[in-house]
């Protein structure tokens, strides 16, 4: 039966262009086949997913900010926390100024990625996503130099010599998270990487999958940003 | 994985890598058919158990010491794991997981979801949550006995039930069942939104298929809050962080906890539990609006009110979560706004009963054994959410809280009008999944002990808790104000519990003996218009559509146009040149955008 209705030509209206505004957004979403018009399955479920994940940081953030008003103990001070004492001089919030440095670079070098991906240069294109990566272990890698000079200082999970026990408790949770999110974006963007190199891609000529690798490391970026004006400058 | 995107989207599919060998083809399946019965028979096996766990605790009430294993500490875990297993692990994987995975493909003219690997994930990843979660059963001190909404302090502090393990157990179970259905979720969504096939509009949907695709982003924004709070009282629990610990003071010692907030908890709980009530119910008001219209011969009144009071409904869920917090302690002001927002729910809500009454209004009415479990779903739908009307009221609230009022509601609600669609939905579609009819006789059965039974169990609770009989209760011995009335109504209560419990195993044999002794059905023998029933083989096959897939030219709701050779015209049927259906098709395009 199916194949019989095929063999008439669709008598399918071709919609107009859309209208503007609300009317003409709701025609577009709803239309034919597609409600995001040449959006390959792969972008349209990283959209999704990062939407998603957008409510798990939310929440995460959220929580920060409700037991950092409700708890009664006074909360660390985080320029004093966060600083770093370098040939004498007292800097604060050094360590974290350069991290977050190092991350917004890496988004850079892989906007660029995904400039060089579409024009098919795959040896600029594996360079600059291997870039992209190193500066993303090295984020991760000032982390880790970060969170251990804080347990050296006495922080844990569970409390702290400074303040409120919350403060070590929501600061490992959450740094740990993004952390992680991180460290799976490195290993993603490798994978990546390595098979561009190889010209995996080359068959279809589609690298897609590089703008969609870059949509979730510019999401983990940033998170970091939110994170980092929560975190260290209230 | 992008460039798959590209093979499966033309209309040619290359045939041939079909899966062989049994394994390979029922086990480690990537077709979304067989990762839907997976689905469904690990929700129905897992959802076994909580019905005897609520026998069980039926017995305790109705005659209370009769069963000497059930003792209170084993009470409270019944209750816990009662209510855990059947809203997460049967209702939503199974709405979800099983109709879903099940339907979308095949009503929107699909292969299999935008991502089968991924969606064999899911399902492998839920079936892991659920074992941890029976495995709580094993472990010392059995499972968590906090109450299904595990509030702290008391679910990890000692005393409570399963202190030791369950609780650390319920948390990991719930953390990995938030991962797999993000996987699942995924391929819902994506696979509705981009891969219809040729002339299948977003306005052109069966609503089955719009309650699944709004009810799964509901999903994907309120599980992260799930998943938050479980992580965070894992923490609690384990490393003796105070998120949500204040200090207390715990059978005469104090302990390590200070300044946390366990309110905080009840919010991000309520922020995942509301929405998860609809959840539940929007795939159960999509199916239930397409068997209403395909047993009554009548095309769904006011189709678009239909999806726009599906998306309102949607929308409003996230903004009425604290309407379960109005005896928490939390700023009374809230109440305010919370009372109003759920308040407002009842217009969308309304919309979409009074659509399906007049569907039914002077239609061809089939009472087939779909359409008595949906006009069953229609009272008891109406009955629960009446009630709700009570409790979204801040005054009338806060003496019903708390009593058996609360348990009457949401399970009239959200407990048996969910089960009574899914009864339903599986009586409709067990034809296209297996190829033969389930049972007329055995059904019509199954169908009049669970609907007069459950009415049988929940509609005396509205007066019990008028009376005020508190719930959770393991005894109520010795307690003055309850009449002796109340303890006769318990032992009603418990008998019907334990009748209706009865009739499901009807049901599951039912299931079993039809699949291999069952009349067979053809391939669509309802008359139906949706693309699922005009697969070229039933059961269908691997790819779904064989060489070519379907084009649509129509809504979904071609019934009984006037003038039609056919008292239905499937979706997939061109409108023909001066031919009655002309007509019908014409309305249906204007119809739809």
């Amino acid at each position: 039966m199916v194949s019989q209705d095929t063999m008439h030509e669709p008598a399918l209206r071709v919609e107009p262009a859309a209208e503007g505004g609300w009317e003409g957004m709701v025609a577009d979403l709803s239309a034919d086949r597609q409600a995001f018009r040449d959006v390959p399955w792969g972008k349209a479920m990283m959209w999704i997913f990062l939407l998603s994940d957008t409510f798990i940081f939310g929440c995460f953030l959220t929580s920060y900010m409700t037991v950092r008003m409700s708890t009664t103990v006074p909360w660390p001070n985080p320029s004093e926390v966060f600083a770093l004492t370098i040939a004498g001089t007292h800097v604060p919030l050094l360590l974290i100024a350069i991290m977050t440095f190092v991350l917004i670079s890496s988004s850079g070098t892989m906007a660029m990625a995904v400039n060089f991906a579409y024009r098919r240069q795959r040896g600029a294109t594996a360079a600059l996503m291997l870039a992209t990566a190193v500066l993303g272990a090295t984020f991760v890698g000032m982390q880790a130099f970060e969170w251990s000079k804080l347990i050296e200082e006495g922080v844990r999970p569970w409390g702290n010599p400074m303040g409120a026990a919350q403060f070590g408790s929501t600061f490992f949770m959450i740094t740990g998270f993004h952390g992680f999110h991180v460290t799976v974006g490195v290993i993603y963007l490798l994978v990546v990487a390595f098979k561009v190199r190889r010209g995996d891609y080359e068959r279809r000529g589609n690298y897609q999958i590089v703008e969609i690798a870059g949509l979730y490391w510019h999401f983990v970026d940033l998170v970091w940003v939110f994170i980092f004006a929560l975190f260290y400058l209230w | 994985m992008a460039q798959t995107a590209f093979v499966d989207e033309g209309l040619d599919h290359e045939h041939g890598h079909e899966p062989q060998g049994f394994i390979a083809k029922y086990i480690w399946s990537q077709d979304h058919k067989v990762i839907a019965i997976q689905y469904t028979l690990t929700a129905i096996a897992v959802g076994l158990l909580a019905l005897v766990m609520s026998w069980l605790m039926r017995m305790q009430i109705g005659f209370p010491g009769s069963l000497e294993m059930v003792d209170q500490e084993r009470y409270y875990q019944f209750v816990t794991m009662h209510g855990m297993i059947m809203v997460i692990y049967l209702l939503t994987a199974l709405f979800l997981g099983g109709f879903g995975n099940y339907l979308i493909p095949l009503m929107i003219g699909a292969r299999d979801m935008v991502f089968p690997y991924v969606n064999m994930l899911s399902y492998w990843t839920y079936l892991l949550s659920v074992l941890v979660l029976v495995a709580s059963f094993f472990v010392p001190g059995g499972p968590t006995g906090a109450g299904w909404t595990l509030y702290p302090p008391q679910a990890i502090l000692p005393g409570t039930p399963g202190r030791d393990w369950g609780i650390i157990l319920m948390l990991v179970s719930l953390v990995i069942f938030v991962a797999a259905f993000t996987m699942g979720g995924l391929n819902y969504i994506t696979t509705v939104l981009q891969a219809r096939t040729r002339g299948m509009t977003m306005m052109r949907l069966p609503l089955t298929v719009w309650g699944i695709f709004v009810a799964t982003v509901l999903g994907l924004l309120a599980f992260p809050a799930l998943f938050v709070s479980g992580v965070m009282m894992l923490l609690d629990r384990l490393l003796g962080t105070s998120f949500f610990m204040p200090a207390v003071l715990s059978q005469g010692e104090m302990l390590e906890y200070s300044g946390g907030s366990p309110l905080l908890f009840q919010h991000l709980f309520w922020f995942f539990g509301h929405p998860e009530v609809y959840i539940v119910a929007l795939p159960g008001f999509g199916i239930v609006s397409d068997l209403i219209s395909t047993h009554a011969r009548k095309n769904i009144f006011g189709y678009r009110m239909m999806v726009w009071a599906i998306l309102a409904i949607g929308g409003l869920s996230f903004v009425v979560w604290a309407h379960h917090m109005y005896v928490s302690g939390m700023n009374p002001y809230f109440g305010f706004f919370f009372a109003f927002t759920t308040l407002i729910i009842a217009i969308p809500t309304a919309i979409k009963v009074y659509n399906w009454v007049l569907t039914l209004w002077r239609g061809d009415i089939h009472l087939t054994v779909p359409m008595l479990f949906s006009l069953a779903f229609i009272l008891t739908f109406v009955a629960g959410g009446m009630s709700g009307l009570f409790l979204g009221n801040v005054v009338v609230d806060v003496p019903l809280s708390d009593t058996y009022f609360v348990v009457a509601h949401f399970h009239m609600v959200m407990g048996v009008a969910p089960i009574l669609v899914i009864f339903g939905g599986l009586y409709h579609w067990y034809p296209k999944v297996t190829g033969r009819m389930l049972n007329d006789t055995l059904g019509k059965i199954h169908f009049w002990i669970t609907f007069l039974g459950t009415y049988a169990i929940f509609f005396p609770m509205h007066y019990l808790g008028f009376v005020g009989i508190p719930r959770r209760y393991f005894e109520f011995e010795g307690i003055a104000f309850i009449p002796d009335s109340a303890h006769l109504l318990n032992e009603w209560i418990t008998i019907a519990a334990l009748v209706v419990g009865a009739a499901q195993f009807l049901f599951l044999f039912n299931l079993a003996w039809s699949a291999v002794r069952g009349r067979p059905s053809g391939a669509n023998p309802w008359r139906s218009t949706t693309l699922e029933w005009q697969t070229p083989e039933t059961p269908p096959g691997h790819g779904n559509w064989g060489a070519r897939l379907p084009i649509v030219y129509r809504w979904a709701y071609d019934f009984s146009v006037p003038g039609a050779a056919e008292d239905y015209i499937p979706q997939n049927r061109p409108p023909e040149r001066d031919a009655p259906g002309l007509h019908g098709s014409l309305r249906a395009e204007g119809a739809a955008p």
